[in-house]
């Protein structure tokens, strides 16, 4: 099976709040000095794809779409966790596009790969969450559709794939080619890549394609359609009134305190 | 068609609620737009024609309805085929789509289709100078970003449970049963089984929620909280690495990725109070925090706190609950 797993880097979700800031100029947030990592669910569907390639071999892909000279960490972690190649797309502009601007930079790179049979992504992107990339893509490439999956199994020539629901879970039959974005569980928790794994990575093959050589026209903005006017960062105003005493003790006062607000 | 559609599905047996907070939000855009509104209603059997007297209960003056036995549980590629055969009769202009199961991956797919602008997992949406506006979170929740809409058609997501179901209007529709032919065979994904996990108070509509996270250390402190739970009629829920960790379903996580819960009641135990856990939580009236480190960031989102190992408050919150409630 030929898999290409799209991965875009972004600022560390984790980092403390007070290193968060917005930059008024480009409404988007401050990049310089933060730590940059795989967006979390991009790395369990990378860990889906490699469970694929241990079950059943495959080759793996990696395809990130962002300014090249930040990537190379991205690049080198997902080669080191076992990744055979890596595709990026260079274009200055990648960390702001919205998904209906990028989603045909990705359907070209996904062309020029050639081979593919699965299309893996996160199923959100830890910054901009728009959860738009993925069925964009599968409608640009003519392929199946599955989002929010937790696991993939090869069957019957397609996949079966297990999709969170509201209530619990779908078994969902996909034909191929498909694009499966993944959310987490305890079966697709990234592996950490050992010394030699690193080493290797360093001769594994990366292309760097500009984003112009792709010959995709960029999307005027009356085409688009959405504009992003502003983005704030809320001020959290609740004062925290602390219980004390003993756990016995704090334990009535907290119901008692419930009681008088109507909660019990 | 109207100018405005929304997608009511009763793909799971009935009208989802998310189907109602979307002819709410229709509602308020058609009174700034003035489109008319109309509903495109996508199901299989009996259910429909409940759902339908539910529509126009609340306000819904003109129905499409497609009633095909493939509209079941999960079936993204028959209700996409569905609503293009709709469409195709008589297009609308924006499009309001739940970001349930289906919603996510049916929206963005609407939008390619129809070469419509696209906002994914609103929260609010308003009209400004007769241009649409739509809030969302961003960044983990760090962030709120404000979106305008320049373009029709638009097909707008709304996250399940940011707005609410609005009053009655009792109105009659115009109900047109539209006849599609949808091809079990060439459909590219299909839904083999569905299993669903047991809750006996779902989380989402509990008016009291507790929510334990990674301090839990494990399944066995999860047993407490659902005691406790238990007694005050209200339902578990979790952040995501108990959920991760296989603790608990992964339908209990709340958060940016898990589930948005709107309770009187939150209490958030052994929780630290990461911006994308309380993303799904924020619409908690009051929030209770119970952790051992004072300093842990839930306390500067929580209404009241109980600084205290879970293991010592819990227990001395279910004696306690007990001598109140007599058992
Ligand atoms: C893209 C993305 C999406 C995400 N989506 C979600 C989501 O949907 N939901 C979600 O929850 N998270 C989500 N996260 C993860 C989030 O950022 C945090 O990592 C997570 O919420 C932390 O969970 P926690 O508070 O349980 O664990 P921790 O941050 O490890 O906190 C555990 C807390 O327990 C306390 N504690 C330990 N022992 C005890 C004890 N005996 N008694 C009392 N207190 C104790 C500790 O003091 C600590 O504060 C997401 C992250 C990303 C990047
Ligand atoms: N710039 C990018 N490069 C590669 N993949 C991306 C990029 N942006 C989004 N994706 C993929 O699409 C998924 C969903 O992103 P989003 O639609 O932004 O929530 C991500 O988890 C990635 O797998």
């Amino acid at each position: 099976m030929d898999i290409i797993v799209c991965l875009k880097q972004v600022v560390d979700p984790e980092l403390p709040v007070r290193d968060f800031a917005i930059d008024p100029s480009t409404k988007r947030q401050v990049r310089d000095g933060r730590p940059l990592v795989i967006s979390t669910y991009d790395e369990n569907a990378l860990e889906v794809a490699l469970q694929l390639k241990d079950a059943g071999g495959a080759r793996v892909t990696a395809l990130t779409l962002g300014p090249q000279s930040a990537l190379g960490d991205a690049v080198r972690l997902a080669l080191a966790m076992g990744a055979d190649e890596a595709v990026v797309v260079d274009d200055p502009r990648g960390p702001d596009l919205l998904g209906i601007e990028k989603v045909g930079i990705l359907a070209a790179a996904v062309r020029r790969v050639g081979r593919f049979d699965l299309v893996l992504c996160g199923c959100e992107s830890a910054d901009w969450v728009e959860r738009a990339v993925p069925p964009l893509l599968a409608e640009a490439i003519g392929a199946a559709c599955v989002t929010f999956a937790t696991r993939v199994e090869a069957a019957d020539g397609g996949l079966l794939v297990r999709r969170m629901a509201d209530d619990g879970f779908h078994q969902v039959e996909a034909r191929l080619p498909a694009v499966v974005a993944i959310a987490s569980d305890e079966g697709n928790r990234p592996r950490l890549p050992k010394v030699k794994d690193i080493v290797a990575a360093k001769r594994k093959p990366v292309q760097t394609w500009p984003v112009g050589d792709l010959g995709v026209p960029s999307v005027g903005e009356g085409a688009l359609g959405v504009e992003v006017r502003e983005v704030v960062v809320p001020q959290r105003t609740a004062r925290c009134e602390f219980v004390e005493g003993e756990p016995a003790e704090q334990a009535s006062a907290l119901l008692r305190r419930l009681q008088d607000l109507k909660l019990l | 068609m109207a100018g405005i559609c929304v997608v009511a599905h009763a793909l799971d047996g009935t009208l989802g609620r998310s189907s109602l907070e979307l002819v709410g939000a229709a509602r308020a855009l058609d009174a700034g737009l003035g489109l008319g509104m109309a509903a495109a209603l996508l199901g299989h059997g009996s259910h429909l024609a409940e759902a339908t007297d539910v529509l126009q209960h609340h306000g819904v003056t003109a129905i499409y309805r497609v009633d095909h036995p493939l509209l079941t549980a999960g079936q993204t590629d028959a209700a996409l085929a569905a609503l293009e055969s709709i469409f195709q009769r008589a297009a609308p202009q924006v499009v309001l789509v739940s970001a349930d199961t289906v919603g996510r991956e049916l929206a963005p797919r609407l939008a390619h289709r129809m070469a419509a602008a696209l906002v994914t997992e609103a929260v609010e949406l308003g009209v400004e100078d007769g241009v649409i506006t739509a809030r969302r979170q961003v960044y983990g929740g760090r962030a709120i970003a404000t979106l305008v809409v320049t373009k029709r058609p638009a097909v707008l997501s709304v996250k399940p449970r940011a707005l609410d179901v609005p009053e009655p209007k009792p109105a009659t529709a115009t109900i047109e049963d539209v006849a599609v032919a949808i091809d079990a065979g060439a459909l590219p994904t299909r839904v083999r089984e569905v299993l669903r996990e047991q809750a006996d108070v779902g989380l989402e509509d509990a008016q009291i929620v507790i929510g334990g996270g990674r301090g839990m250390g494990g399944p066995d402190g999860f047993k407490l909280l659902e005691e406790l739970a238990a007694l005050l009629d209200g339902a578990v829920g979790a952040s995501r690495p108990p959920a991760d960790a296989g603790w608990v379903p992964i339908s209990w996580q709340i958060g940016q990725t898990g589930k948005t819960i709107r309770p009187a009641l939150y209490i958030a135990v052994g929780i630290s109070g990461a911006t994308q856990h309380i993303a799904g939580a924020s619409g908690a009236r009051t929030i209770v925090a119970i952790n051992h480190d004072p300093e842990a960031p839930i306390f500067s989102m929580a209404h009241l706190g109980i600084a205290g190992d879970y293991r010592e408050v819990v227990p001395a919150l279910i004696a306690k609950v007990k001598e109140l409630k007599g058992r």
